[in-house]
């Protein structure tokens, strides 16, 4: 299974963070979402999505439930956790 | 020289129980001020020590790490640090980290840690922390830090003797090492180690479904998440207008009845009439909105409080987005419905300059308590009662419009600025959701005082002052006696009227609007008891002296004065608060002066547009 992004990723399955395009989110973004313990290896999922295809992403991200813009989502690519490693 | 009190920090992440501490640790004991040349606050509170010692605590804006992204964090780095200027340097920091959120919150209490002053952590929340099905050894905690960890439950004032034990065993020992900088490591590698020393702290946990991940089932749905959003609001804007009706009610009866004993037992004087014209209807007239607004800010501070607030902000992402804006913007402006003035404050959360600018900018544009008075007043007097369908009578209806108006004139204001002067890229929406809490009735409360006080301040200075000065400017000089000339205008007051009046003529606006308009710029409300003022001194001397306000508008205001009138109101920045805070908020005249300016500007052309277009349907 290829990884997909947070912002496609299927809701309330478990998954773990496979790779950050960091480059692609501006410095402040980058480092808030580190803050927020975005990492490489971080278990994350996705809670809810909210309706109208574009709004922002809501995912569970080690205790912690952090909402996303799509754009931001779209940089966070996700595997199962079996796949990641 | 007297020695100063021990300086104590409170610090930690966003969300981490932090000012629930710093209120069960001072109780009232608490002032709240502004750091100097940032618009930041400051709270600070005393606390005795174990062995009697008095101790000021300073509660530092929440932050994530010790590289500021905000005028917030940046206060608390150079705090901490002893960077500067903003406070001295603190003798001990009580770090509060969130018992169930160790993996993030101790990233940041490790790197407070290392700069090497004396350090107790406050496992704060940590009764949460167990309903989730978590529980956690403080020892092996304290023995991996290097420092005391003491279990708290600010909301329940569990473990705060602890806290003032260890506390008192770190102040005053001196030896207060300056800060040696941040340590070297980088973020990613500190994080790490957070989350390995979070799970050796770990002595169970048992997966439970979290209640607040159940809400959020609800909350956060995608069709019944809208939904529950706007029942609530609808709930909250009606609360407002049915329940305050009665002591509103009882504060108008007061007032009237201070009048009427004033009355009673003074001769009549020209000091009389001051006080009670002037001073007490002014006053009365401004004070009876004060129910409405708590319940406003109670509804907006329990929302708060519970974590439902973010959740709203989320749901509303989609749609400020639109016009260039994010989520976090709608706090704010929902706060503006009270005021604008806590609302332009609490913008400060916003990260994003021009976001924030923009946020400040259509904020003024929220129907803000202020303009009740007025829109009660005329639509009460111009606008028949008809029924419509059930529940929908047109004078309700008419209220409703002008609300919607200002909320699609800020919408459409934004999304113009977002374009032309605060043009930017699109700014982002990234925010911690905190867990649902109960709300504290102690915090509430606290928070509805201190709004009181603001509100009761202000209708005690700057209406008082600007009702009483109306009232003597509209009052001198007097004309001769029998000339046939009306007091007003002969006035002072009423000269400066027919010089306003030449611009505001052409949209449909009478001298007595003129006149109303000057004093409304201290405040909107003060529009009404200008005008009820105007026409006292109007008419006490003939018999029109014993009608009503209504009969007097409806006597000589036609329907489409009265409309464009209720127009500049939605758009006209009539409100000297509401510039001062802005001032201070945009650090400078500039923007200020541009929002005077675009507003006016608005509240003219459409004030004009509803005018002629009122005539030429013949209202």
């Amino acid at each position: 299974m290829v990884p997909s992004s947070l912002a496609a990723f299927p809701r309330l399955q478990p998954g773990t963070v496979a790779r950050i395009e960091w480059d692609r989110l501006s410095s402040p973004e980058a480092r808030r979402l580190r803050e927020l313990g975005f990492d490489e290896g971080a278990d994350v999922e996705v809670l809810h999505r909210s309706a109208l295809g574009a709004g922002p992403v809501a995912c569970r991200i080690g205790r912690m439930t952090v909402a996303l813009r799509r754009v931001v989502a779209g940089a966070i690519h996700v595997a199962p956790p079996q796949f990641a490693e | 020289m007297t020695a100063l009190a021990p300086l104590v920090a409170l610090v930690g992440n966003p969300n981490a129980g932090k000012s629930a501490l710093f209120n069960a640790l001072t109780g009232a004991r608490q002032k709240v001020g502004n750091y100097p040349g940032v618009t930041v606050e400051r709270h600070v509170g005393r606390l005795a020590l174990d062995d009697g010692r008095p101790c000021e605590l300073v509660d530092l804006p929440g932050a994530y790490s010790l590289e500021p992204s905000s005028p917030d964090e940046r206060v608390t780095r150079d705090v901490v640090t002893g960077a500067g200027g903003f406070e001295r340097v603190p003798d001990a920091l009580v770090v509060v980290v969130d018992a169930a959120n160790l993996d993030n919150h101790l990233r940041f209490a490790m790197q407070l840690i290392a700069l090497g002053r004396p350090v107790v952590v406050a496992l704060n929340m940590v009764d949460l922390a167990e309903r989730d099905g978590l529980v956690l050894d403080a020892g092996v905690l304290a023995a991996e830090l290097g420092v005391p960890v003491i279990p708290t439950v600010a909301v329940r004032k569990r473990g705060l003797d602890d806290l003032r034990v260890a506390l008192t065993g770190l102040v005053g020992r001196g030896g207060s090492a300056p800060g040696d900088g941040a340590p070297a490591e980088d973020i990613r590698t500190l994080q790490r180690r957070a989350r390995l020393l979070a799970r050796r702290a770990v002595v169970s946990e048992t997966p439970t479904r979290r209640w607040t991940q159940g809400i959020d089932r609800v909350a956060l749905h995608p069709l019944a998440g809208p939904v529950l959003l706007l029942a609530i609001l609808f709930v909250m804007f009606q609360a407002v207008f049915t329940w305050a009706a009665q002591p509103a009610d009882m504060i108008d009866a007061a007032f009237g009845g201070l009048n009427g004993w004033i009355e009673a037992s003074a001769g009549e004087s020209f000091w009389r009439s001051l006080v009670t014209d002037g001073l007490i209807s002014g006053v009365g007239a401004v004070v009876v909105f004060l129910p409405q607004i708590l319940i406003l800010f109670l509804f907006i501070l329990v929302l708060e409080a519970s974590g439902y607030m973010v959740r709203a902000a989320f749901l509303m992402d989609r749609l400020m987005a639109g016009v260039g804006l994010s989520g976090r913007a709608f706090i704010p402006l929902l706060s503006s419905f009270a005021c604008a003035v806590p609302g332009i404050m609490a913008t400060r959360t916003i990260d994003d300059e021009k976001d924030r600018l923009t946020t400040i900018l259509i904020a003024p544009l929220m129907t803000c308590s202020a303009r009740w008075p007025v829109y009660t007043l005329i639509i009460g007097a111009m606008i028949p009662n008809t029924p419509l369908a059930p529940f929908v009578r047109l004078q309700g209806l008419v209220m409703f419009g002008l609300l919607i108006v200002g909320v699609a004139g800020a919408y459409a204001a934004a999304w113009l600025l977002r374009r032309t002067v605060t043009r930017g890229a699109s700014s982002g929406f990234m925010m911690e959701m905190p867990k649902y809490q109960w709300p504290q009735m102690r915090d509430v409360a606290i928070g509805l005082w201190t709004r009181a006080l603001i509100f009761l301040k202000r209708a005690g200075t700057i209406i008082a002052g600007t009702t009483v000065v109306l009232w003597l400017l509209l009052s001198f000089p007097k004309p001769p006696e029998g000339s046939g000339i009306s007091p007003i205008d002969h006035s002072i007051a009423g000269r400066i009227g027919r010089g306003i009046e030449v611009v505001v003529k052409p949209i449909g606006f009478n001298r007595d609007i003129a006149l109303a308009l000057l004093p409304a710029m201290a405040a909107r409300e003060v529009a009404v008891s200008a005008i009820g003022t105007v026409y006292a001194i109007d008419d006490s001397e003939s018999a029109a002296g014993q009608q009503g306000l209504a009969e007097r508008l409806q006597a000589r205001w036609s329907l489409p004065t009265a409309l464009a009138f209720l127009m500049w109101f939605v758009w006209a920045p009539q409100c000297i608060s509401t510039i001062a805070v802005t001032r201070r908020e945009t650090n400078g005249w500039k923007w200020p002066a541009f929002m005077v300016g675009y507003l006016f500007a608005a509240a003219y052309v459409f004030a004009g547009i509803t005018y002629w277009l009122a005539v030429a349907l013949g209202l």
